[in-house]
């Protein structure tokens, strides 16, 4: 693989991006739900090059013993990139930035979760990053709040994320890798879209607070796009069975 | 793997307490909702190390030691030098710290204070390199909890802009791309003083530097950096709910007012 | 007082459902006069009660369930059995027909042994501690031949269907003896393969389809199909 060089430009005379978005342009966002046999729930998504994988299980019985709370369940969560994810080879073992994006992770899907029903158990949230590409930790929370939600697991809303960040002074919309890596500030934001409740907020770079407003309002925005999309995947493949062995009009019950 | 954090040792009657006062405007310690607790800065303690500054703020108590050496640059970054920021939350610090590789809270500490000193290029790298692509500075910052009483990204932060502040390297020169030292020292390049604030959000309200049962008790953690020009230049949220928008926004806002305070105290003792 | 998505309308966790005088069922909670869903399934609103019922979820043990599990461990005076939920559950050896006390592990590895497969009846359950089960009672025991098959516990109410409809309709049509457990686990035995298979394939096909209209109908179908028009009668192969 070639070492990456600067590029010259993050946004053309036109206002376009290096890969000729918009600055308030999302990348593509594919989202697949219950995508592995074994997980009780799990779900793919793809957004710019990020491929991630998410499985849930549980709520299970906590091995060991101990770890278990009396009065609700343990979350647990690990983010983890592939070797082969990224541009340089990736150690297996997990870095500081694992360790850390897993405890942001699991903080910004608590809320969410009603952990009090099932005491003394462990929810599991496993994410494997296949492709990373800027932008990996919103990606894998929405994926996360997906297979949380196809398991069964009892949530107060859906958590939806996004970025935002700043590219050649100018606010602009979900970054890239080269984007975050050469750009002035990056925010990941994640929200419970039903109560406007932020449950992650991350920010590096350098914002006046005139901007980080202005960002913040964007980004919650955003996060209500995403959440759309959440749930049209999330009901997707029983509306389909339902059209299929119902017929396109849904025949009215005769003999339940 | 990030696991729910066991339950925190305080019976629920302490709990409420805590937050029934809040709810009525007071805190425990009697502080306003945005005061600090008492912050003393001590520099130059460790006479091994290039700098270093001890931090009592309240009860917390954190040492940072600052260490310069030369090594190898980033292949990404051939004229720069490096920083490397570390947290400790070593055993005799606290009933709950036990001995170990750093785990979660360790590794989210030095990577928060990190960013604030990174993000506003408190630092100047560029000024670190010997020989571009061979051999650079590297500037390393420890830092040692000792005492636990809440708050110990704002103390560590304190602790190490005044380490990095108090650094002296030895004067050098340049001589067929080796390292020549001469007498005589020079201070660290810093061109900026970035400044970490953390409140607490407990109940509806928003406290500055939760003390440690402040922090056992609180719903949501933020902490924002803001550098010499009052732009915000790192930010983390913590803790187990969420916020709402208008906190997110009050909270760097109140962040942004306390930096100055905090950083006059800090060039104080510096000096 | 305004229903927010039509009865039998799928909804999604977080979504908002009902506002007003309505009261909150199972799997939705009210707050500030709202209601929203908090799992992943159907909306049912009976009176002014709304509900939702889930397309997923794990099972949780209630007194009075007939459940299919496996012995996992022989303990000192009973055995550790895992029911597919979060938490094993416990056959006291007193549970048992027929033995006095006290128990040598022996004596228990006779009665039940590791891996074995049991049909049982919750007897206690709640949040402190993990759900006692008893064999004491018709038809529980141990399972000794049949297929098992593991579905979505949230799926066997439409598995039985009402009055037991279902259940008895798939019985007759594939001539087999079938259990059925709360936890998800159905256990088939019958005395032709075939008819063990189409039961098989008939009960992953409602559990993919529970949330559809017309079910029963397409179920029939579906079993004439495969079994050729034959026709079984109380277990009689042809």
């Amino acid at each position: 693989m070639f070492q990456e060089k600067r590029p010259e430009k993050l946004i053309d005379l036109n206002g376009l991006r290096l890969d000729g978005r918009k600055l308030d342009q999302l990348r593509q966002i594919k989202l697949e739900v219950g995508v592995l046999d074994k997980a009780d729930g799990s779900a793919y998504v793809e957004q710019g090059k990020n491929r991630i994988l998410v499985a849930v299980y549980g709520p299970r019985e906590a091995h060991p013993k101990h770890i278990a709370l009396p009065d609700r369940a343990v979350v647990r969560c690990r983010y983890h990139m592939a070797p082969f994810s990224t541009e340089e080879r990736k150690s297996p073992a997990p870095s500081r930035r694992e360790m850390e994006l897993s405890k942001v992770m699991r903080e910004a899907l608590e809320p969410a979760v009603l952990s009090e029903n099932y005491p003394r158990t462990t929810i599991d949230i496993f994410v494997e990053v296949l492709q990373s590409d800027g932008g990996s930790r919103c990606a894998a929370i929405n994926g996360a709040s997906l297979a949380l939600a196809d398991a069964g697991i009892p949530m107060k809303s859906l958590v939806s994320a996004c970025a935002v960040g700043k590219i050649e002074g100018q606010i602009a919309l979900d970054l890239s890798d080269l984007e975050d890596k050469y750009g002035e500030a990056d925010m990941p934001i994640a929200l419970m879209p039903s109560f406007s409740k932020i449950t992650l907020v991350q920010m590096d770079g350098s914002l006046t607070l005139e901007e980080f407003a202005k960002a913040v309002d964007m980004a919650v925005e955003i996060c209500k796009q995403i959440h759309e999309m959440q749930k049209t995947a999330l009901k997707g493949e029983y509306l389909l069975i339902k059209e299929e062995v119902e017929g396109k009009e849904g025949s009215e019950g005769a003999g339940e | 793997m990030s696991s729910t954090p066991q339950r925190s040792p305080m019976a629920r009657i302490e709990q409420r307490s805590v937050v029934d006062m809040i709810s009525h405007g007071k805190r425990i310690d009697g502080r306003s909702f945005t005061d600090y607790r008492d912050l003393k800065i001590e520099v130059g303690i460790i006479e091994k190390a290039n700098g270093s500054a001890q931090v009592f703020l309240g009860k917390t108590k954190v040492m940072v030691g600052v260490k310069v050496e030369t090594g190898d640059p980033f292949p990404d970054t051939p004229n720069e030098g490096i920083l490397t920021v570390n947290a400790e939350l070593v055993p005799l610090a606290s009933p709950s710290f036990e001995p170990g590789p750093p785990d979660e809270n360790s590794i989210e500490l030095a990577r928060v204070v990190d960013r604030g000193v990174r993000e506003s290029k408190a630092i100047d790298l560029e000024q670190l390199c010997v020989e571009p692509g061979k051999k650079v500075f590297v500037v390393f910052v420890d830092i040692y909890v000792l005492d636990h009483d809440g708050n110990l990204i704002d103390a560590s932060a304190v602790a190490s802009l005044a380490a990095l502040l108090n650094a002296r390297m030895s004067n050098y020169e340049i001589k067929g791309g080796e390292v020549i030292y001469k007498p005589g020292y020079r201070p660290l390049p810093i061109k900026n003083r970035p400044i970490t604030v953390t409140l607490a959000k407990i109940g509806n309200s928003l406290v500055v530097d939760p003390c440690l049962e402040e922090e056992q008790v609180m719903s949501a953690r933020l902490t924002a950096a803001i550098d010499e020009s009052g732009k915000v230049c790192a930010m983390q949220k913590g803790g187990l709910e969420g916020l709402t928008i208008e906190e997110l926004k009050a909270a760097v806002q109140i962040a942004s007012k306390k930096s100055n305070e905090i950083r006059e105290k800090i060039s104080e003792a510096a000096r | 007082m305004e229903l927010h998505v039509e009865k039998r309308q799928l909804v999604a966790p977080g979504e908002i459902v009902a506002e007003g005088a309505y009261y909150a069922g199972e799997n939705v909670y009210k707050e500030n006069d709202r209601i929203f869903a908090l799992r992943l399934g159907l909306l049912e609103v009976v009176g002014n009660r709304v509900h939702v019922v889930p397309i997923k979820g794990c099972y949780i043990p209630y007194i009075g369930d007939p459940v299919i599990g496996r012995i996992v461990d022989i303990g000192m005076s009973g055995w550790s059995v895992d029911i597919n939920a979060p938490y094993p559950a416990l056959l006291p050896a007193s549970e048992t027909f027929g033995h006095r006390q006290p128990f040598q592990k022996a004596d228990l590895t006779k009665i039940f042994d590791v891996g074995d497969l049991v049909l049982a009846k919750v007897i206690a359950f709640d949040r402190t501690r993990d759900p006692l089960i008893t064999v004491k009672g018709p038809e529980l025991g141990k399972a000794t031949s049949g297929r098992i098959v593991k579905i979505s516990p949230t799926k066997i109410p439409r598995l039985i269907g009402r009055k037991g409809s279902m259940i008895s309709t798939l019985k007759k049509q594939t001539g087999c003896q079938i259990m059925v457990g709360q936890n998800g686990i159905v256990l088939i035995s019958g005395k032709s393969p075939e008819g063990e298979r189409a039961a098989v394939s008939a009960i992953y096909m409602i559990e993919r389809e529970a949330h559809t209209k017309g079910l029963t109908d397409r179920i029939q179908e579906m079993i004439r199909k495969e079994l050729g028009g034959e026709q079984f009668v109380s277990g009689k192969a042809p």
